[in-house]
């Protein structure tokens, strides 16, 4: 009996056959790079280079800007230009530094060769630091500083690492293309991790639609002691930490909390297979399979791609804009955010790039709230998002904050499941935005 | 009929302790309160709107009261004739507030803005704001979306849908501040209404590098510094690339206008110039700027006389919003 997480949820079309299946192609190098020094949750990285200076690949360009933060190396080989402001996906500014490449030239020490190193006898503290060092993100979505996640504040334990390779977005297939290539590297990767942790068990999550990788994982993890795999019903957003907690643990996060206060951490298997590059092969993230897909796109698949290649050029590897495109989004179309440009550099956050056809970008005309509680049956972690919208239109900050909006994942299930197809999402992201930003101005009056 | 004497008996003696008592306890529990307070309200206009920084008429009026002088309190709705009221009442002298008015700082019009795409979220500026850049590249300019209106307690603020901007009716605006609370731009201002509701404004908060901004919106203040060179008063300062005119050392003299290449300082409610631009030929180099301030001119009629008539645009809106919904 296959489980799945308790509240809500919802059972959007996969629509992974796009892309399922193929091969990680290797992006080639671009001419010109700008790296994004925001490529994480937390503090923006500060530059350690200057105008003018070759760097090597590997090299550590910006350093992480405190606890919560990320450091960022050099993806190629080259020269540095300027550090100047570069516009995002969504036309804002972001402080970047450009470069030139020049070629694949490879700082000393990193192990570049597809051999796989086995065997890891480090200290935890030499893991974790080495984590740090590599400027490890969460590439599951929401590029949490992986290290962060490793050490636990005091007075909690961890007992499971739960690896995330349930890719509960639809169109995206990167993890599942990852999990398939790269399975033996991951599992290493998971015994890194259980030692950094000091624990004993680690269960790796897959949703149902990847029998494949389903098989595939089994095989590699019966070899190794205390790694499980479990196969999950499809559901999502089941891939949301605190889902798939519940899933594969049966433990609910109490709200507010930190999944480390059930004994769990969570990591994706991309980060899982960037610990590995990081500890055994010395090799900073600096590259992380995306997905790029969409009913015309011409050759979907799942690319390589160093960061700060334009998406312009991984678009062109995949044949180009598809001329009936009505959106592109990054990430996939129930979390993603619909880009008003994409000429703009890839970073840590981009999962995937998905071309909607015309009729299908559109929202579709709204009606009347019905109060049938869709919405509420939906939502995973068990808010009134129907409510919670009313309220951000009205402007009401504090019923938010009792009525627990802190608590959204902003998956859109109550968006998707809307039948009067009103912008819930729209509302209750703002208005948790407008509630986190009072919360963190209470606490800093209060210090 | 003893009966109706019986009840009449009993009901005058109830009705007679129950006024005693109430008689003492209203003296015993008698709550001081400043008669002037309630003199105050009636004199204000009632509208609650909030925009004195009070949480209503009556907290104004409470406010007014307690304060020692009127200095710093004023109401925005009734403006000069209330507050001299309030200060007859109060006894204290009002030094005259100069009259405001809500100004839209952006002009990028649909023509000098291009859209770079199609936003289709959820109507409203804030969450637009949250989302992403806007639907044209400039990044500060208006969106749109209409806060500001929805704000308005007076109905003194309607987008004009030939240039997707927000218009303020200076006669119904009482500058409470709403719309500029609302805006998640900080595009709008309240400035000072100036003789004749006369004044000039940079029309735009455009903070990019010139070319940036000017790549963006044809309309946007690229920060050349012209005007700030020709203004005789300091009235004008540039900062972060954006001119900005200080209402209070403007003294209307409407050499900044010429000067920009852009056409982002408005002159409003001035006649048009029609002398002025002959003897301006002399000076060579002169005159064609003085031709383009003479189109800027007529450009300017063109749209005092748009606000002028705010409601005919405004009769337009209204039948395409029911379609829109229906």
């Amino acid at each position: 009996m296959k489980s799945t997480f308790r509240i809500g949820g919802v059972h959007p079309h996969d629509n992974k056959q796009y892309s399922v299946h193929q091969p990680i192609t290797v992006c080639p190098l671009p001419a010109k790079a700008i790296i994004p020094l925001v490529q994480h949750i937390g503090a923006p990285a500060q530059a350690v280079v200057e105008k003018g200076q070759k760097v090597k690949v590997g090299a550590l360009i910006a350093k992480a800007g405190g606890f919560v933060s990320a450091n960022i190396h050099a993806p190629f080989s080259g020269t540095i230009t300027k550090i100047d402001t570069t516009i995002d996906a969504w036309g804002m500014k972001m402080p970047a530094i450009f470069m030139d490449v020049e070629g694949d030239e490879w700082l000393e020490g990193i192990d570049t060769s597809d051999t796989i190193v086995r065997g890891c006898n480090l200290e935890p503290k030499v893991i974790i630091e080495k984590v740090q060092e590599a400027g490890i993100v969460g590439l599951g979505g929401a590029c949490f500083p992986t290290h962060v996640k490793l050490m636990p504040p005091p007075g909690k334990v961890a007992e499971v690492l739960i690896v995330n390779g349930v890719e509960c977005e639809p169109y995206l297939t990167c993890d599942h293309q990852l999990m398939l290539e790269k399975g033996e590297e991951i599992i290493i990767g998971i015994q890194i991790l259980m030692r950094a942790l000091n624990i004993q068990k680690a269960i790796i999550g897959i949703e149902a639609n990847k029998p494949d990788a389903i098989k595939h994982m089994s095989a590699l993890a019966s070899k190794v002691l205390g790694i499980e795999v479990k196969a999950l019903k499809l559901k999502y957003p089941q891939g949301g930490e605190k889902q798939l907690i519940d899933a594969c643990i049966r433990r609910q996060v109490p709200s507010g909390a930190l999944p480390i206060e059930v004994g769990a951490v969570v990591d994706n298997v991309a980060t899982i297979y960037a610990v590995y590059e990081a500890v055994q092969k010395n090799k900073p993230l600096i590259s992380r399979v995306m997905t790029v897909t969409g009913k015309s796109v011409v050759k979907p698949g799942n690319y390589d791609v160093r960061f700060g290649t334009p998406l312009t050029d991984v678009v062109a590897l995949a044949g180009g804009v598809p001329e009936d495109t009505g959106k592109v989004i990054g990430g996939g179309p129930m979390m993603g955010r619909a880009m008003s440009n994409i000429d703009m550099p890839t970073n840590k956050r981009v999962s995937g790039l998905l071309f909607l056809p015309e009729a299908e970008s559109m929202r579709q005309e709204l009606t009347n709230c019905v109060r049938c509680g869709k919405c509420v049956g939906a939502c995973p972690m068990g808010l009134e998002p129907w409510l919670l919208s009313k309220q951000a239109w009205h402007s009401m900050w504090d019923e938010m904050e009792d009525h627990n909006i802190m608590d959204c994942i902003e998956c859109g299930c109550c968006q998707f499941t809307c039948p009067s197809h009103l912008p819930l999402l729209d509302y209750v992201r703002m208005g948790k935005a407008k509630v986190g930003g009072l919360i963190r101005a209470r606490q800093a009056a209060n210090k | 009929m003893n009966l109706i004497v019986i009840s009449l008996l009993i009901l005058g003696v109830t009705g007679l302790v129950a006024a005693v008592l109430l008689y003492i306890v209203a003296q015993k529990f008698k709550v001081e309160e400043d008669p002037r307070i309630d003199e105050v309200q009636d004199a204000l206009p009632g509208a609650n709107c909030g925009g004195c920084g009070y949480a209503g008429c009556r907290a104004f009026a409470e406010g007014c009261v307690k304060a020692d002088s009127l200095d710093g309190l004023l109401c925005p709705v009734g403006g000069a004739p209330t507050m001299t009221k309030v200060g007859e009442i109060l006894g204290m002298a009002v030094v005259a507030a100069e009259p405001k008015v809500a100004v839209v700082r952006c002009n990028g019009t649909c023509e000098a803005r291009p859209r770079t795409s199609v936003y289709d979220g959820a109507k409203s500026c804030q969450i637009m704001h949250s989302c992403y850049v806007g639907e044209t590249a400039c990044p500060f300019g208006c969106l749109g979306c209409g806060d500001c209106v929805s704000a308005c307690d007076f109905d003194a603020i309607h987008m004009n849908p030939a240039t997707g901007l927000p218009e303020v009716d200076d006669e119904k605006c009482t500058s409470c501040g709403k719309c500029v609370k609302a805006c998640p731009r900080n595009i709008i201002e309240l400035r000072k209404k100036g003789p004749k509701s006369r004044r000039i404004v940079v029309m735009c908060v455009n903070k990019d590098k010139g070319a940036v901004a000017r790549k963006a919106c044809t309309n946007a203040c690229i920060g050349c510094s012209k005007c700030q060179k020709v203004c005789e008063f300091d009235a004008i300062t540039i900062e972060n690339n954006l001119a900005y005119i200080d209402y209070n050392k403007c003294r209307l003299c409407r050499k900044c206008e010429d000067q920009c290449p852009t056409g982002a300082i408005h002159v409003v409610n001035f006649p048009p110039r029609k002398p002025k631009a002959e003897p301006a030929a002399a000076p060579v180099q002169n005159s064609s700027k003085a031709q383009s301030a003479v189109q800027d001119g007529s450009k300017l009629s063109s749209e005092k006389t748009t606000l002028n008539n705010v409601e005919q645009p405004l009769n337009n809106v209204e039948p395409k919003n029911e379609e829109t919904k229906a």
